[in-house]
C-alpha cells in the first residue's frame, strides 16, 4: 500500500518539477548581472535622494547610463560612487559632497512672538494660513516637517531656539527637509573642505527696516558683505545676501561685517585677537575716507 | 416641505446677533490701504504712482490676466505708497495706501438715492459696464463675476439662481441688505438675467430669514420671471452646488462648473453691486460688512469703504471687548483669524467676528473613533477621514482617487468631529497639493 502513495506523489512532484522547470525556461527574463552587484555596493537607505525610487532603481539606471556624470548617491557620497565605477568599468563623477544648512537663525530672544497659532502642527499647513507667530513671514515655523521628513534622524528642532539643526555626521544630503520645508529655508550646500562653510542664515526678502523689526538676526541687505568680498562670491537679490559655495574661498571677512550677524559660519577654528582687528579696521576705513570724500565737496 | 440639499449638511448655532439692525454707513477714515489682490486669480496692476491725486471710484489698477478684476479708489485722495501691506491671507502683498483729502466722487456716478428700473443696454454692454466696475462675487470666493456671465462656447444658461441664503452662522450683511435694497436687488437681478439671456431667476432664501422672504416676495410681484424660494436651514446651503442641488434638483458633476447643469449662480450683494455698477455707474468701492460677536457691546452692519482698516469696524461697533480670543475675517467656519486688526476691508469681506478666549480654544486632538460622523455630514460624497490619512501619509494618489479636489472646504467636518480631529486643515493643504500635481501634469 505505501508503495502506491510513494509512487502516486512521487509522480506528482516530478510532474509538477518539470513543468515549473519549463515553464521558468520559457519566460525567463535576463538580467544584468551587474545590477545586483551595484546595488550591493550601495547603502540601501532606500531614501529617494538620488531622485530614482529607491537604491534599485539607481543601480539600474548605473548600468544604462553611458557615463556617471549626472548620477550621485547622496549617502554615500564620493566612495560609493568609486565602487559602483569600478564594478561597471566607468569613470566616477566628481560632485562635490553637499550637507544641508538651515537658512533661519531667527530664534526666540531674535524673533518677539506677536500671535499664536493652535491649529495643526504641521509647517505646511500653516504656511498656508498665513505668515506664522513672529512678523517675518519667510522665517522658520519650528513645527518640524523637516525633523519628520528625515528617514537618517539627521535633523532636529532644537527646544530652545525652536529651530531645526542638522547633524552633519548623519545628514546624507538626500534633500528630502528641503523638500518637505514650505518656506524653502533648507538649502543644500557644498559641505566645503573640513566641513567649512560659510552662508547667510536668512532668507527675509523684505526690506531692511522691516526685516529688522521682525527679527534682530535678519539680512537686512545693507550689502556691506558684498563690498567685503574679494572674490565676487556674495550678490545682493531681493534685499537678501546669498552667498555662492563656488566662488567663495572661505576668507571669513564678510562675517565680521555683517551688522547683524546673519552670516554664519561653521566648523572654523576659534579666530586669534590679531587676526581680527585688522578686519575690523580694514572695514572702518573705507567709511572715513568716503566721509571726508562726501564732505569736502559741499565746503 | 421645505427644499434643501440631499448630502450631508450641518446645523450649528446660528447666533444672528447683529440681524434687524439697520445699515450704518461708516465715516471715511484718515488712510486706507487697498491689497492689489482682492479677487481669485492674478493680482491686480496698479496704474497710479506716488503722489497721484484720486477721486472715490476712480480706476487705480487694471486686471493683469483672463481671472483678474478692476479695482478703484474708494476715497479721494493722495496716493501714499504702493508697498506691501498684512491682508486677511496672513501674508504681506502689494497694496495702495491712500491719503484721504475729503470725499470727492467722479462725476459720472449717479449718487441719488432714486431707483432706476429700466435699463437700454444690451446684455454685452452690461457684461462690460460689470467688469469695468470690477465686480467679484461678494458671497467670499471673490471670483471676478464677468467670468461668470460669458458661459463657455457650446453651453447656454437656463436659469439664474441668486444665492441669498447666508447659511454661515452670524453673518447677516445679506440678510439687513435684501430688507433695505430689497427693489435694487430685484433690478440688479434682472440685468444679469439680460446679461446671460434668461427668463428665469429664483432667489433662495433660507427660512430663518421670514422677514426677508416676505418682503422680496411682495416686490418681485412686480418683476417678472423671479420667485422667491424659501429654503430649510442647512450649512453649507451658500455653497454653489449645494444651491443648485437645493433649487433645481441637480447634481453638477465633479470638476464641472454650474453651467453644465445649466445655472449660473450669483449672490445676492453681487445683485446689487450690478445694479449699482449699470444703472448708477458706481464702481464696487463699498460694501456692508458685519461687525459681531457675543461680548461685542453693539454687534452692526456697516455700509464701508473697501480698504478701512478692521480695528475702525471694531471701535465703531463698541471696541475691542476684553477676553478677546481670536478676531476672525469672514464668519465661524469659513473665515479665517486675522493676525492683525490692521488688516483692510476688501471686496471679499463679509464680516468681522471676535471670539472670546473660551470660545476660540482649541480641544486636544485624539484618536479616531470611525464613527463617520465627518462622512455622514460631507456636503459633497467625500471620505473626510480617509482624505486626512492620504494627506498626512503624503499619499497623493489616493487623495487624487477619492476627489480631494472636490472638497469646498465648508469645514463641517471639523465641526462635527467628536474626536476634535483638524480635518479641514490637513484636506486643505492635500488639496493645494493635489491641484498643483495636476496642473503640473496638464502642463
Amino acid at each position: 500500500m505505501i508503495l502506491i502513495a510513494i509512487i502516486s506523489l512521487g509522480g506528482i512532484g516530478a510532474a509538477g518539477a518539470a513543468l515549473l522547470y519549463a515553464t521558468s525556461k520559457k519566460f525567463e527574463v535576463y538580467e544584468d548581472p551587474r545590477i545586483s552587484e551595484v546595488q550591493d555596493a550601495l547603502p540601501a537607505a532606500n531614501c529617494g535622494g538620488c531622485g530614482f525610487p529607491g537604491c534599485a532603481g539607481f543601480a539600474a539606471a548605473c548600468v544604462k547610463a553611458d557615463s556617471l556624470d549626472s548620477l550621485n548617491c547622496p549617502v554615500g557620497g564620493a566612495s560609493v560612487m568609486e565602487k559602483v565605477a569600478t564594478i561597471l568599468g566607468k569613470e566616477t563623477s566628481k560632485a562635490d559632497p553637499t550637507v544641508a544648512v538651515v537658512r533661519c537663525n531667527g530664534n526666540c530672544d531674535a524673533r518677539p512672538q506677536i500671535n499664536l497659532y493652535d491649529g495643526a502642527t504641521n509647517c505646511a499647513i500653516a504656511s498656508a494660513l498665513y505668515g506664522g507667530e513672529t512678523g517675518c513671514s519667510f522665517g522658520c515655523l519650528g513645527m518640524g516637517d523637516c525633523e519628520v521628513s528625515c528617514d537618517f534622524d539627521a535633523i532636529h528642532i532644537n527646544p530652545v531656539t525652536k529651530l531645526p539643526e542638522v547633524i552633519e555626521d548623519k545628514c546624507t544630503s538626500c534633500g528630502a527637509c528641503v523638500k518637505a520645508c514650505p518656506k524653502n529655508i533648507i538649502e543644500l550646500r557644498k559641505r566645503g573642505p573640513k566641513s567649512r562653510r560659510i552662508f547667510v542664515s536668512c532668507v527675509n526678502q523684505d526690506k531692511g527696516g522691516v526685516a529688522r523689526k521682525a527679527c534682530s538676526n535678519a539680512c537686512i541687505g545693507c550689502s556691506k558683505c558684498e563690498k567685503e568680498c574679494a572674490f565676487d562670491a556674495i550678490k545682493i537679490e531681493n534685499n537678501l545676501a546669498y552667498i555662492d559655495p563656488v566662488k567663495c574661498r572661505l576668507c571669513r571677512k564678510c562675517v565680521v561685517v555683517c551688522p547683524t550677524l546673519a552670516i554664519h559660519e561653521l566648523n572654523f577654528p576659534p579666530r586669534k585677537e590679531k587676526e581680527a582687528e585688522p578686519v575690523a579696521k580694514a572695514k572702518l576705513q573705507p567709511e572715513v575716507a568716503a566721509s571726508i570724500t562726501a564732505a569736502t565737496p559741499e565746503n | 416641505m421645505l427644499r434643501t440639499f440631499r448630502i450631508g449638511g450641518i446645523h450649528p448655532p446660528e447666533n444672528k446677533l447683529s440681524a434687524g439692525k439697520k445699515i450704518v454707513r461708516l465715516a471715511v477714515p484718515k488712510q486706507v490701504i487697498v491689497p492689489l489682490s482682492q479677487h481669485i486669480g492674478a493680482p491686480a496692476q496698479a496704474i497710479v504712482k506716488k503722489g497721484d491725486v484720486v477721486k472715490a471710484g476712480t480706476l487705480i489698477a487694471k486686471p493683469s490676466g483672463f481671472v483678474s478684476a478692476n479695482i478703484h479708489s474708494p476715497v479721494s485722495g493722495k496716493i501714499n505708497k504702493i508697498d506691501a501691506a498684512i491682508d486677511a491671507s496672513g501674508y504681506k502683498r502689494t497694496a495702495i495706501y491712500i491719503d484721504v483729502e475729503g470725499d470727492e466722487w467722479e462725476e459720472s456716478i449717479d449718487k441719488s438715492d432714486k431707483l432706476i428700473r429700466e435699463c437700454h443696454f444690451s446684455a454685452k454692454e452690461i457684461v462690460d459696464k460689470i467688469a469695468a466696475a470690477g465686480i467679484v462675487g461678494l458671497g467670499g470666493a471673490t471670483f471676478p463675476t464677468q467670468i461668470k456671465l460669458t458661459p463657455p462656447p457650446g453651453s447656454k444658461a437656463e436659469i439664474l439662481i441668486i444665492n441669498a441664503v447666508e447659511c454661515e452662522p452670524y453673518l447677516t450683511s445679506d440678510h439687513i441688505l435684501m430688507l433695505e435694497k430689497g427693489e435694487e436687488i430685484l433690478v440688479g437681478v434682472t440685468l444679469l438675467m439680460k446679461s446671460i439671456d434668461v427668463k428665469k431667476a429664483v432667489i433662495g432664501i433660507e427660512n430663518n430669514k421670514p422677514d426677508a422672504i416676505k418682503h422680496l416676495k411682495k416686490l418681485a410681484s412686480s418683476f417678472s420671471g423671479i420667485e422667491i424660494m424659501p429654503l430649510k436651514v442647512q450649512y453649507p446651503q451658500g455653497g454653489e452646488k449645494q444651491l443648485i442641488d437645493a433649487v433645481m434638483r441637480k447634481q453638477v458633476k465633479s470638476g464641472a462648473l454650474p453651467i453644465s447643469a445649466g445655472a449660473v449662480v450669483q449672490n445676492v450683494g453681487t445683485a446689487f453691486a450690478v445694479y449699482e455698477a449699470v444703472q448708477k455707474n458706481k464702481p464696487l468701492f463699498e460694501r456692508v460688512v458685519t461687525v459681531t460677536g457675543k461680548k461685542l457691546s453693539n454687534p452692526s452692519n456697516f455700509l464701508t469703504r473697501i480698504g478701512t482698516p478692521i480695528h475702525t469696524l471694531i471701535e465703531e461697533a463698541g471696541g475691542l471687548p476684553e477676553n478677546t480670543g481670536k478676531v476672525i475675517g469672514g464668519g465661524p467656519m469659513m473665515g479665517k483669524a486675522l493676525i492683525s486688526p490692521d488688516v483692510p476691508v476688501t471686496k471679499g469681506s463679509s464680516g468681522v467676528l471676535i471670539l472670546t478666549k473660551e470660545e476660540s480654544v482649541r480641544k486636544p486632538m485624539q484618536n479616531c473613533i470611525r464613527c463617520a460622523k465627518c462622512v455622514n455630514v460631507c456636503p459633497m460624497g467625500l471620505n473626510p477621514t480617509l482624505l486626512m490619512n492620504a494627506t498626512e501619509f503624503k499619499s497623493w494618489e489616493m487623495a487624487e482617487a477619492n476627489y480631494i479636489v472636490d472638497c469646498i472646504e465648508c469645514g463641517s467636518c471639523s465641526f462635527t468631529c467628536p474626536s476634535n480631529r483638524p480635518l479641514l486643515d490637513h484636506i486643505r493643504m492635500g488639496k493645494g497639493k493635489v491641484m498643483g500635481i495636476i496642473r503640473a501634469r496638464k502642463a
